[in-house]
């Protein structure tokens, strides 16, 4: 039973920051209809900074504030500078310049920060506290605290509001004043804030380099469309419960080990959406002919 | 609108005339790179041989990922599986049953599209990006397995199966090398006339009509679900081919070789050439096999970075892929052509 509370628990830790990335796939989708392959490559990047930063002798976490606000930064220059003189091509044009995006961030990282792993720093002590690791805790967290102001600022502040009306209803936002290109260009930005804060809590466990977001990214991605792309909530709870899964998986299936770990989740996922196509919390959409 | 679930373009349908017969001058076309691509073995060496071989091989698998997401409109973020699928099966038949190399083409061809077509069923009920996600786990599976312990009587595991290059048959004056990139012309040669010949007939046009408006299609008496399933299947196949081909060719397979990358450079290789375009593929194949060379002659400290820079200036200068631009091209010529008499 201890075993089963341990695994859960990891579970939720990894599956906070799956449900990170997760909302900041949705947040892009809802305003585009594009899912971002390179989310996971920006998250990396984001965390390759915060580790720069605590090497140069910056306390955690104000190296923690400065990585966000990088990265937000980084996420509206990308936005201004690679998608948006893309924004009329072809759909899978847009997903070609994603993977272009991801390849580039990927190299740069190797290029500058070399491909052997580092030992990121955690704030929270790695030590057990009533049989759970504080680590795990510090994870599930800081997550939650950074869900629930997402939550707020787009529930409760007036540019959450034009935020999603953007995303809603482009035009009829532009005839009440609202700049939509520029309401993009932040979501952007804030996806790649919350993706920043995903990387840094994942990276003390996963070690850092270049390549450790691939696997997250698709988790995220799987969590996202089992909770429903189309709602912000689901894809949250679908991050948390792709973690879970793919731990209690590893767990208690010997033939399976971590080997096929990431493979069974994936088979489990699939089967979940043949019998709910929309993911669990996703509405069907309905089109008109 | 069932555009937002045919995630293959607009853009393409409308450049996609009705299929009709070759023109002469397409014909000629189609001769002169046929004869270009004859002579060049004896001009270039071995190992240039080698890599032409192996785009020639990428081509046969772009044709079949552009069937499926290209003409038929279902994204597959998987098609690698298919590669490793045929890959495996022709490198097993020839190193377990001696089986001759040039007889496991077909068996890889039927293998994979049994294993397309099954797996085309559930997937009827995935559109858009669920597609992508479903056949995404496919890619990431299939090196798994053939890692997986309990396989390894047949697939060696990680190791890999080593295999012998086949010599030119007849004692004709070639190298092995020059000798299978006739082998893989040749067989691609035929794979792409008899998809020509099927995209421009029935089956391609109730592909197309299913990728921009499935209702439409199916009030008008196509079968849907069977055209969808069948196309998985036959773009499996041709995938297929080109994985056991390049078994042949790199004498080689190894799970390391079917990592997801080769997935998503088969998709990059589609775009990049041109979607819903036969002679797209071919493109593509040039693509993937010699610009990740290129970028590394640019840049040796980070090549994937100019790879990237390359893929993003190809999307914005022509978002229909290479194809599309040749034809935008064309037009442009046509127009200056018909249009000069006029004008002087």
């Amino acid at each position: 039973m201890d075993l089963f509370v341990q695994q859960v628990l990891a579970g939720l830790a990894v599956g906070g920051i799956y449900a990170s990335l997760a909302l900041a796939l949705v947040m892009i989708y809802q305003a585009t209809e594009l899912v971002n392959f390179a989310q996971g490559e920006m998250a990396m990047f984001s965390t390759y900074i915060a580790w720069q930063l605590v090497q140069s002798g910056v306390p955690f976490w104000v190296a923690f504030f400065l990585t966000i606000v990088i990265s937000l930064i980084g996420g509206v220059a990308i936005e201004r500078l690679i998608i948006r003189p893309a924004r009329n091509a072809p759909v899978l044009a847009i997903v070609i310049i994603f993977i272009g995006l991801l390849v580039i961030l990927n190299s740069m990282a190797g290029w500058i920060w070399t491909y052997t792993n580092q030992i990121f720093p955690s704030p929270f002590p790695d030590r057990p506290y009533l049989g759970v690791n504080v680590q795990e805790l510090g994870a599930i967290g800081v997550t939650l605290v950074v869900l629930a102001l997402v939550f707020a600022f787009f529930r409760y502040t007036t540019l959450g509001l034009a935020m999603r009306a953007a995303a809603q209803n482009p035009t009829s936002s532009r005839l009440v004043g609202i700049r939509v290109g520029w309401m993009l260009a932040l979501g952007w930005g804030l996806a790649a804030a919350i993706g920043g804060v995903a990387g840094i809590m994942v990276a003390p466990k996963l070690q850092l380099d270049p390549n450790m977001m691939g696997g997250v990214l698709l988790y995220a991605f799987a969590g996202a469309l089992v909770g429903g792309i189309s709602s912000p909530g689901g894809a949250v709870l679908g991050g948390f419960a792709v973690g879970v899964i793919e731990n209690l998986v590893g767990t208690y299936v010997p033939v399976v080990g971590s080997q096929l770990k990431l493979a069974v989740a994936l088979i489990l996922i699939v089967g979940v959406l043949t019998v709910r196509p929309a993911g669990i919390f996703g509405r069907s959409v309905v089109h008109r002919v | 609108m069932a555009d937002s679930s045919s995630p293959a373009v607009e853009a393409v349908a409308v450049a996609n005339p009705p299929a009709r017969a070759m023109s002469p001058a397409r014909l000629a076309g189609i001769a002169l790179a046929l004869a270009v691509a004859l002579g060049l073995p004896f001009v270039v060496s071995d190992f240039h041989s080698f890599q032409l071989t192996q785009a020639i091989i990428y081509a046969i698998a772009l044709l079949g990922l552009n069937m499926l997401t290209g003409y038929n409109g279902q994204i597959s973020l998987g098609h690698g599986a298919f590669y490793a699928i045929g890959a495996y099966t022709a490198a097993i038949l020839i190193d377990k049953a001696g089986v001759p190399y040039w007889a496991t083409l077909p068996a890889a061809g039927i293998l994979c599209f049994v294993v397309g077509f099954l797996f085309g069923l559930p997937a009827l009920r995935l559109e858009g990006l669920y597609l992508a996600l479903a056949t995404l786990a496919l890619a990431l599976v299939v090196p798994q397995f053939l890692r997986f312990r309990p396989m390894e009587g047949l697939t060696n595991g990680v190791q890999g199966i080593s295999l012998d290059k086949p010599a030119a048959p007849f004692g004709l004056p070639l190298t092995p090398d020059q000798w299978l990139y006739f082998f893989a012309l040749f067989v691609a040669a035929l794979m792409f006339w008899a998809g020509h010949n099927m995209l421009r007939g029935r089956i391609g046009r109730a592909m197309i009509a299913i990728r921009d408006h499935h209702i439409s299609a199916e009030t008008m008496g196509i079968n849907s679900a069977l055209i969808k399933s069948t196309t998985f299947g036959v773009s499996a196949l041709y995938t297929g081919v080109a994985g056991a081909l390049s078994a042949v060719v790199v004498a080689f397979v190894a799970p390391d070789s079917f990592e997801l990358f080769l997935s998503i450079s088969l998709l990059v290789g589609m775009v990049i050439g041109g979607l819903a375009s036969v002679s797209g593929a071919i493109y593509g194949g040039l693509f993937v096999q010699f610009v990740p060379n290129i970028a590394e002659e640019v840049s040796k400290a980070a090549p994937w970075a100019i790879y990237g820079v390359i893929l993003i200036l190809f999307m914005f200068f022509m978002p229909a892929g290479i194809a599309g631009f040749v034809r935008q091209i064309r037009g442009w010529l046509r127009k200056r052509l018909a249009g000069s008499p006029a004008d002087g």
